[in-house]
């Protein structure tokens, strides 16, 4: 599978790519100190000339220069480069933990349905429907801060590990249903196969057949859906951000930078074109990579 | 030209000591998948009566052929078997222990004595796994490791069963269906098998594919002594392999016997009139009518009124009165015993209370179909010959 996956060059491109990112947001303390800048630091309001009177960067191109190397925020003057860094941080990590919650929980909940049948099957079921019927993004926004003051009483600030947590947690909750759905139809339909009973006649426990027998034939949807998946958990985030229910100032977020962008984008398109690049490469590379690794896995795929 | 065509005798496929000994055992072999239907609640409102009341003893090395057409419950008998689906009612003793309610965990030992051959090759082959991952898989959950490593058995079974040894990375989607099938083939004798219920294993093949895996499973049967219980709806295929034939009617069996018994000498009308809607190789040729006018005239084809009754509501009595030619009152309200009739060989048994007499003998063969005579030509004219 690794040989097949490594002949594949966009495959492997875009590996390189998603890597690339999850480095960045790894690292990003130490590109901060290398670079030596905060993401913090209002650099626009502390030194004059930076910012013009409408609180727009003086220089050219939104502020680029060999200083600030993508330009500064406007009003503030932070620095674009650090905000982006550390954003992509915060985003990256609340949207792969709720991506692989989802998953594990989509996988577990689906096959069991699936496999079990009967009332299981039934009572799994209408669990789902149930959650399905929240419209999400509007649950979204009503849960969050439900959630938040179950933690912390009102009066009080929110620490930003329990935004994080109760992001990752709300995402969870509403985003597992759908890939249990279709794994649950796609177990019922590989069920009914003969090779499942091949095994059953060897003597193969339910423990062997799910995961040797049944998973394997199960990856295709499960990397398709969790490379949709990623990147929207990355959205909706941004768009909680932006509502005021998801990561707040100071902390950085990169769906906030969209949020932030999008309100100059008229007479500063450089504050946004860079975390906007930078999503879409990431979006694109991590689908490539998706259809990679499924093919990879699929040993009927032409190579 | 029947001569030609005529099967040879039966040989013995084990020693003789070993033939005469039950296997496996039925009684009273029952399964009802229910009906459910209603609303709100939903309740059982029937039952599909697949295999009611069936006895079968298979004996080591022996292979048992069962036919009967579509819908008659062969497969679910197969199932019932192997113990993929759980009998309604009645017994199945293996090697003198019951196994009829036995869990995963009872059965383990004898899992690796009873295996299974599918019908689709198609669909029985996991299409994620590797040729030796799918062969060996028997062996890794029954913790075997054969002398030389699993791999260097799984290539043996390879060649066996007539694959190259290289085969074994590839994966199923990269063969033939004939070479599918010997895949599943090495899979069941992965575990060397006492007994190998084969359910319709070439019904999905070519006929000339067919012909070859029938050859192969005959071989492995005969060679390795394995017991066979052989699943068809082929006539022709069934003779060509079996040994003792049992035909089977709307969840029951009607005639038991041995294949000359059961081809030549057939008591029940059903048989009759099954071996009578074999095509014969006159009908298929294109010949003037004048010319085989007698021999057509010889054959008298028995065509049966309407179609099978369902196995929900089966009838009263016998199950084959509502088209049976001979059907009378007491058909309708006792059911027939399966018994050996008047004037039958041993261990020739029919379930009709007005059996054909003795006497009648079918004259016409059961023709094989050209590919699969062929075939036959060759492997009488040269030993078998594994290694092919």
């Amino acid at each position: 599978m690794w040989r097949r996956f490594r002949r594949d060059r966009s495959g492997v491109l875009s590996a390189y790519v998603v890597a690339f990112f999850f480095t960045v947001a790894i690292a990003a303390p130490l590109i901060s100190k290398f670079y030596g800048k905060s993401p913090t630091t209002t650099y626009g309001l502390n030194e004059q000339g930076l910012l013009n009177e409408y609180g727009y960067p003086v220089a050219p191109n939104g502020g680029v220069s060999g200083r600030f190397w993508f330009g500064i925020e406007p009003t503030l003057g932070r620095d674009v480069l650090t905000q982006l860094v550390f954003g992509i941080r915060t985003s990256l990590l609340i949207a792969v933990a709720a991506t692989v919650l989802c998953v594990l929980t989509g996988v577990v909940v689906g096959v069991t349905a699936g496999y079990l049948g009967g009332r299981t099957d039934y009572f799994l079921g209408r669990f789902i429907d149930l959650l399905l019927a929240f419209p999400s993004q509007l649950s979204f926004i009503a849960f969050t801060p439900v959630v938040y003051s179950l933690f912390v009483s009102p009066e009080k600030e929110t620490p930003t590990y329990l935004r994080v947590l109760t992001l990752i947690l709300v995402l969870w909750v509403l985003g597992w249903m759908g890939l249990a759905r279709l794994l649950r139809g796609q177990v019922l339909s590989l069920r009914e196969r003969e090779f499942i009973e091949a095994a059953k006649v060897t003597g193969a426990s339910p423990w062997r057949i799910i995961t040797k027998e049944l998973l394997p034939n199960l990856w295709t949807p499960i990397l398709v859906q969790s490379t949709l998946m990623l990147p929207s958990f990355v959205t909706i985030e941004a768009g909680l951000s932006f509502i005021g229910v998801g990561i707040l100032e100071p902390t950085p977020d990169w769906g906030r930078m969209f949020a932030n962008g999008a309100q100059y984008y008229e007479s500063d398109i450089t504050y946004i074109f860079f975390p906007g690049l930078a999503m879409i490469i990431f979006v694109v590379a991590f689908n490539l990579l998706g259809d990679s690794v499924r093919d990879a896995f699929d040993p009927r795929t032409k190579r | 030209m029947s001569d030609k065509v005529s099967l040879p005798a039966p040989r013995e496929a084990a020693p003789d000591g070993a033939r005469g000994e039950p296997l496996l055992v039925a009684e009273g072999l029952t399964k009802h998948f229910p009906i459910t239907g209603g609303f709100p609640v939903k309740r059982r409102i029937g039952a599909v009566q697949a295999v009611d009341g069936l006895d079968l003893t298979v004996r080591a090395g022996e292979s048992f052929g069962l036919v009967g057409e579509s819908g008659c419950g062969k497969s679910t008998t197969g199932r019932l078997l192997t113990r993929l689906l759980e009998p309604t009612a009645g017994r199945i003793v293996y090697r003198g222990r019951d196994i009829t309610h036995a869990g995963r965990r009872e059965l383990a030992p004898f899992r690796a004595e009873i295996q299974m051959i599918f019908q689709d090759p198609y669909a029985s082959l996991n299409p994620r796994h590797t040729v030796g991952k799918i062969v060996s898989g028997p062996m890794e959950i029954n913790g075997i490791d054969p002398p030389g490593g699993r791999e260097a058995r799984v290539r043996e079974l390879l060649e066996t069963v007539g694959l190259s040894p290289e085969h074994y990375n590839r994966f199923p989607h990269e063969f033939s269906g004939g070479q599918r099938q010997r895949i599943g083939v090495a899979r069941a004798l992965a575990l060397e098998p006492k007994l190998i219920v084969a359910d319709e294993p070439v019904s999905a093949l070519d006929v000339s594919i067919q012909a070859q895996v029938v050859n192969l499973l005959r071989d492995v049967q005969r060679e390795l002594g394995i017991a066979f219980v052989f699943i068809a709806h082929d006539l022709a295929v069934v003779r060509h392999f079996s040994q003792r034939v049992a035909v089977m009617y709307l969840g029951k069996i009607v005639e038991v016997g041995d294949r000359d018994d059961i081809y030549r000498r057939p008591r029940h009308p059903y048989t009759h009139a099954l071996l009578s809607a074999v095509p014969e190789a006159a009908d298929l040729m294109d010949t003037p009518a004048g010319g085989d006018g007698s021999a057509r005239a010889s054959r008298e084809r028995i065509r049966l009124a309407g179609d099978v009754p369902s196995p929900i509501r089966p009838p009263s009595g016998c199950r084959f009165r509502t088209r049976c030619w001979k059907a009378r009152e007491e058909c309708a309200t006792e059911e027939p015993p399966l018994l050996r009739a008047e004037g039958s060989g041993p261990g020739h048994l029919s379930a009709c209370h007005f059996p054909e007499p003795p006497t009648v003998e079918r004259t016409t063969e059961v023709i094989l179909d050209p590919a699969l005579r062929a075939a036959e030509g060759h492997t009488e004219s040269q030993p078998p010959n594994h290694a092919q």
